[in-house]
């Protein structure tokens, strides 16, 4: 192989890098949404891989649900004053004081589709023209159609018929005011990618993602962790089990996997072995066959 | 391990889904999860097998009308090699899709129906294919197991493609017999046509070669960010953040900067943590020049031995995007890399007809069309042909007043 052979995880992390650069020289103001998740742990990564030693161009933005993970918290909050960086929190729970939205009730009332709200009021609220995320496109099929740059309009939809086509590496970032774009600068990694880079950078993560012994009921053939935010009642038997988190989402909503993972290196064995995309563990996901899609027209990131 | 990035072209219905569900299928690249649905879903051949089309459609109205109406990107690994695949649809309307996939592809699969033979889509897929550049082209004659497997039927659609490709500007061609349907020569090597003695087209994906085009002596870096932390311990810091398009930056090199002509030496680079000695075509980078010049976003680091070219007006093939046609009384905006500038369309010089490969004398260009335009930009651009280099060689052209992408240009020549 020739020395101008730049190996996949190179070539990938290059070209998030570029494209986290052309949001800094494109907008005025964008933010970088962060979830807790590995993959907007690893755009935080990229950030300083294309910024430093300068500051970030963009603050940090969190829309907390309330029902999160207290360990994805606990981390979120050292990541921030190690980088000291600027975080932006939009809650869920003042869309629900306000009015804004309804909480939803039953045994499935999740907090997930009502952080869209928020999140579109964050966004107005401090008038960002550009939010970086961490979606992938291997994720699931209607992300597969996503653009890089994903323009959506005054009431965040998205409308996969009104694309703008994406030539070369060439990222066209023109919007009208109350309009922003959705900047996706890891579209084409895969999960696995995701973990091999996580390994190479030796970056840190929330402990959740690691085996870890911890109160679990079965919901819907799915593992949930038990918490005050699961609606339950004496149908739900919980167990202690060995499990680890594949993503970071609301607790609600997010189901473990039994694992016995506990370090980096069996994470990716698992992963590659595995016969389960990281979506099927999302309940969210699988309210109908164009769940996701739906989402997106709705202002979903 | 490397990346291949490669699209598929053929009709509507000469099974270009089924080739890509197959490969992800054969490949073992399909989750238990997601076949449990594919299984669900009410699609199904003839024969109650799996319809693997039905991986690529995305969205619910593809699924509703079982055609592909935008690109989708698809993603699946081997042992040697990880693979991107642009999902673009075959719809004569939808060129503009085939345009965009092919602009970031190493590689481009043209699918040939064994029972027809080649049509007009498949001259204007290779005549797209030669346009945009696109090195590699395997050329997949499917449905071989409709025609019985025949040798006669392969040679003779293989001498038909290479009379008509005589016109065009292909690289490499690479001819493979194929049934997307039953899984021949995709993954594995068919036990049908025994008389084939190819590789199969996995095989063919996994070991060519896609660097060797890539010119190392193009040295171009555009300016995308100006790094200044302006702190107390860093108050001289100034560097220059941007992805290597083409070509290599040492230390010590003499570089160019354009517009403005200025000259001064590469002090040291960074990447991220790392100071290394040289960079290359493909890196993000932040370079440190030795004499404080002005540079900003928009400006391109050149190598000093090998200057681009420089103009406002440059004659280049233009391929139309959008709905409403093009109206060269008003002015676009041009990006090329991070330069944005304004331009005027000067001159039509001619509309292709892409299922004749005519040249045709037009007044007007509408969605889809493609063909050669003078234009006229407020700024000089510092560019490359594209037949020389790619990354320096194309820019796209926005309409001020909806903002939308309406334009692909490829630099064909300098205006005296």
């Amino acid at each position: 192989m020739s020395k101008y052979n730049l190996d996949y995880l190179d070539e990938l992390e290059a070209e998030a890098i570029h494209i986290l650069r052309e949001v800094a020289g494109q907008f005025e103001k964008p933010a970088l949404l962060f979830s807790g998740g590995k993959d907007s742990i690893t755009l935080v990564r990229l950030a300083e891989k294309a910024f430093r030693p300068g500051k970030f161009p963009f603050p940090l933005v969190h829309i907390d649900t309330g029902h999160n993970f207290e360990e994805t918290i606990t981390y979120r909050d050292e990541m921030v004053e190690r980088l000291g960086e600027k975080l932006i929190v939009g809650y869920v729970q003042e869309s629900i004081d306000s009015g804004k939205v309804i909480e939803q009730k039953g045994k499935n009332a999740s907090r997930n589709a009502l952080q869209t709200v928020t999140l579109l009021d964050t966004i107005a609220k401090h008038g960002f023209d550009a939010c970086i995320g961490g979606a992938r496109r291997d994720e699931e099929k209607a992300r597969a159609k996503e653009r890089i740059f994903s323009v959506r309009d005054e009431f965040g939809s998205w409308d996969p018929k009104r694309q703008r086509p994406e030539l070369w590496n060439i990222y066209n970032g023109k919007i009208n005011k109350g309009e922003n774009v959705r900047v996706f600068p890891i579209s084409n990694w895969t999960e696995l990618d995701v973990w091999n880079y996580i390994r190479r950078e030796k970056m840190e993560l929330p402990s959740i993602y690691f085996a870890h012994n911890r109160d679990c009921i079965t919901r819907n053939g799915q593992l949930m962790a038990a918490s005050p935010f699961l609606n339950m009642d004496e149908a739900d038997v919980v167990t202690h089990r060995k499990v680890r988190f594949r993503t970071v989402g609301d607790m609600s909503c997010t189901a473990a996997v039994e694992s016995e993972a506990d370090q980096i290196d069996d994470i990716i064995n698992e992963i590659s072995a595995s016969k389960i995309s990281e979506r099927g563990a999302r309940l969210d996901d699988k309210v109908s066959e164009a769940a996701m899609e739906d989402r997106k027209k709705g202002g979903y990131f | 391990m490397n990346i291949l990035k490669f699209f598929t072209a053929g009709s509507v219905d000469d099974g270009k889904s089924t080739l890509i569900g197959r490969l992800l299928y054969d490949t073992d690249s399909i989750l238990a999860d997601q076949l449990e649905a594919l299984q669900q879903s009410n699609r199904k051949n003839d024969d109650g097998t799996i319809d693997l089309a039905i991986l690529t459609d995305g969205l619910r109205a593809e699924r509703e009308q079982g055609i592909t109406i935008d690109v989708a990107y698809k993603y699946f690994q081997t042992e040697k090699r990880k693979f991107i695949i642009a999902d673009t649809p075959g719809h004569i309307q939808y060129t503009r899709n085939m345009v965009t996939g092919a602009s970031t592809a190493n590689l481009a699969i043209i699918l040939v129906d064994a029972r027809n033979g080649v049509v007009e889509q498949t001259i204007r897929h290779s005549y797209l294919v030669s346009l945009l550049g696109v090195s590699h082209v395997v050329i997949c004659i499917n449905k071989m197991d409709m025609e019985g497997y025949s040798e006669d039927v392969f040679n003779t659609i293989t001498d038909n493609y290479k009379k008509m490709a005589a016109k065009l500007n292909l690289q490499d061609i690479t001819f493979i017999p194929v049934s997307a349907l039953k899984g021949d020569n995709i993954v594995h090597t068919s036990e049908h046509m025994p008389w084939y003695k190819g590789t199969s087209l996995l095989d063919f994906l996994e070991t060519v070669e896609v660097t060797a085009n890539q010119d190392l002596h193009y040295a171009r870096m555009p300016v995308q960010w100006v790094i200044r932390p302006q702190t107390e311990e860093l108050h001289d810091y100034r560097g220059y953040a941007g992805r290597v398009l083409s070509g290599t930056f040492k230390v010590n090199d003499l570089v160019t900067v354009l517009p403005s002509g200025n000259s001064s030496v590469i002090d040291r680079i960074e990447v991220f943590d790392q100071l290394p000695e040289e960079v290359t075509a493909g890196m993000s980078v932040t370079l440190h020049l030795k004499d404080n010049i002005d540079i900003s976003r928009g400006d391109v680091l050149v190598n000093s031995a090998y200057l681009p070219q420089r103009s406002q007006l440059i004659e280049a093939d233009l391929c139309w995007m959008d709905n409403k046609p093009m109206d060269d009384s008003i002015t676009y905006f041009l990006q090329h890399n991070s330069k944005l500038t304004k331009c005027k369309i000067r001159e039509i010089l001619h509309k292709v007809n892409i299922n004749t490969l005519e040249k045709e004398e037009t007044h007007e260009f509408k969605l889809n069309d493609i063909g050669r335009v003078v234009i006229k930009t407020a700024d000089e651009l510092a560019f490359d042909l594209y037949t020389d280099n790619k990354a320096n060689g194309s820019a796209i052209l926005i309409d001020g007043r909806t903002n939308l992408t309406v334009g692909a240009l490829m630099f064909r020549a300098v205006v005296e």
